[in-house]
């Protein structure tokens, strides 16, 4: 299987305070990677480091490359809005715009002139409503505003949102933490069904939720990466002592 | 542990009986030394109020006259400053609060807050020199060059304000989309913040609406109705500060009648600008 990202020797740096240490790992194309680790750990750093997100704090420095498509997304020639075309984001609050819910999926389609006619507009974003699974909640009240939605809801429409742009890579920063169990379980059940197109990478509290969802785990600890691979591996046989602490809740 | 009150809990009920009562009567007294000076204008300025009044010009003493074209002229020049201080002002605080996180917007901001601070026939004198002896003479444009520039600080500083507030989620939410970071600021920050931008806005207007001290140089006064901006222009306020230094009563009774007029449709603006953003949320 392709390799979708590869990342080497990264380390990243908030001014002078080191954050993450020398990380390595490869993601392939339509699997699952879930990022597993205490808080602080720079999963998430790790993860906003993917998409350049950490381009929008002034102190942040990267060192070291990250490779999309055999691609590093840190060359000079870069430009950062195709790379967030390109692998898209739904972060850990659900963050709709102040719109209403058609116009929230509409947005990335309308400012990335994806659209070919109003028809292929709408269709567009119905497309994206039934693939992050909501369509049928919403279809009946698309013109009004995204914040009348549940928070659940909320966040699926962040993922509806992110697909209609059609990136061909998804990063969800902790996208359930904030949701109740059922609502979860349909996160989750969309994570698996999207892995099919799409490939996903997913930071996590939830150990069960790293090992119902994703094809292999990555553990954070301190910064450093200290041990990735399989999902069944890691949570049966795990190569590190250390990892076999965290996930058997010895610690963290 | 006991429940009963001891001398320390009955003193600590004192204290905080004595504070609310202290704080409770200064909230009064402010409204009423409000209410008081409306109340006080309405009862000088009512009886003198008539349509006449209000569409006539000024005439020589015994023969009525109004204040149609100072209503005109302070309409004008504000709308005047309007036009030119809001989109300046917008577009400055949108820059200070999305962008100015430098030496610069350090700058601009130290320098908006001192321009807010200063006493305003200033402003009056500099655009006295920069636009009035260059023209030739006094006019509504010089007036209303001048009221915008009382604005344009209010407003960039209040705009600032009110995007600061639209939380950053929503910037990354659209950044992770790949819009590029003007568009993120046009089309889903300043929507966000609209609100409260047009009640920074609003508040701004009915702050210049009542300026008397920059319009005695810029603006002048007018006897006549003037719908040329290239000529002297009246405004409420400096026919008030006219109408209130004559020497005759009835000169007296317009001037209040006017106070009534300017102080009721800044009050006007006041509660139009709070009912709108209410029923927004």
């Amino acid at each position: 299987m392709e390799n979708k990202i590869s990342v080497s020797n990264l380390n990243f740096f908030y001014g002078k305070a080191q954050a993450l240490y020398d990380i390595s790992l490869e993601v392939p194309e339509r699997e699952v990677v879930a990022f597993i680790g205490p808080s602080g750990c720079g999963k998430s750093t790790f993860l906003r480091t993917l998409n350049r997100m950490n381009d929008t704090i002034p102190i942040a420095r990267v060192d070291g490359g990250v490779m999309v498509d055999g691609e590093n997304i840190y060359a000079p020639g870069t430009d950062v809005v195709a790379l967030r075309r390109k692998v898209g984001m739904v972060f850990q609050k659900s963050n709709p715009f102040p719109k209403s819910i058609f116009e929230n999926v509409a947005y990335g389609i309308k400012i990335n002139g994806i659209h070919t006619s109003k028809t292929d507009l709408n269709d567009r974003v119905e497309k994206a409503l039934h693939d992050a699974a909501l369509w049928n909640e919403v279809k009946d009240r698309l013109n009004t505003s995204a914040f009348g939605l549940s928070g659940g809801q909320q966040q699926r429409l962040c993922i509806a949102r992110a697909l209609a742009v059609q990136p061909e890579v998804i990063l969800m920063d902790e996208p359930a933490s904030a949701l109740d169990p059922i609502a979860t379980q349909k996160i989750e059940e969309l994570v698996v069904e999207l892995k099919r197109e799409y490939t996903i990478v997913i930071v996590t509290h939830n150990m069960h939720q790293a090992s119902r969802v994703s094809d292999r785990t990555a553990f954070f600890m301190l910064g450093k990466l200290v041990e990735y691979n399989k999902t069944e591996k890691m949570f049966q046989n795990p190569d590190q002592k250390m990892t076999e602490d965290y996930i058997t809740g010895r610690f963290g | 542990m006991a429940i009963t009150a001891t001398p320390k809990d009955r003193n600590r009920r004192l204290v905080n009986t004595v504070m609310t009562s202290l704080t409770a009567s200064c909230a009064v007294f402010v409204t009423a030394l409000l209410l008081l000076i409306i109340g006080y204008i309405a009862i000088r300025g009512f009886s003198s109020i008539s349509f006449q009044f209000l569409t006539d010009t000024p005439k020589p003493v015994g023969e009525g006259g109004g204040i149609g074209n100072s209503i005109l002229g302070s309409a004008i020049m504000t709308l005047l400053a309007a036009v030119i201080g809001m989109p300046v002002g917008i577009a400055a605080g949108v820059y200070l609060a999305e962008y100015g996180r430098n030496w610069y917007g350090n700058t601009v901001r130290f320098v908006a807050d001192t321009l807010i601070g200063i006493p305003s026939i200033i402003i009056g004198i500099f655009i006295y020199t920069v636009v009035v002896l260059p023209m030739g003479r006094q006019s509504g444009l010089a007036g209303g060059i001048a009221l915008a520039v009382i604005m344009i600080p209010i407003v960039a500083r209040t705009t600032e304000e009110m995007i600061r507030l639209v939380p950053n989620a929503m910037r990354e939410g659209a950044l992770a989309l790949g819009a590029p970071q003007w568009r993120v600021a046009w089309n889903i920050v300043l929507p966000a913040a609209a609100s409260g931008i047009a009640t920074g806005a609003m508040l701004a207007v009915a702050r210049v609406t009542g300026e008397t001290a920059p319009l005695l140089f810029t603006a002048l006064n007018s006897r006549f109705y003037n719908y040329y901006l290239d000529q002297p222009m009246s405004s409420l306020t400096v026919q008030i500060f006219n109408y209130a230094t004559g020497p005759f009563e009835v000169e007296h009774a317009m001037a209040w009648a006017a106070t009534l007029i300017l102080v009721g449709t800044i009050l006007i603006i006041n509660v139009l600008v709070r009912t709108v953003t209410k029923r927004r949320y």
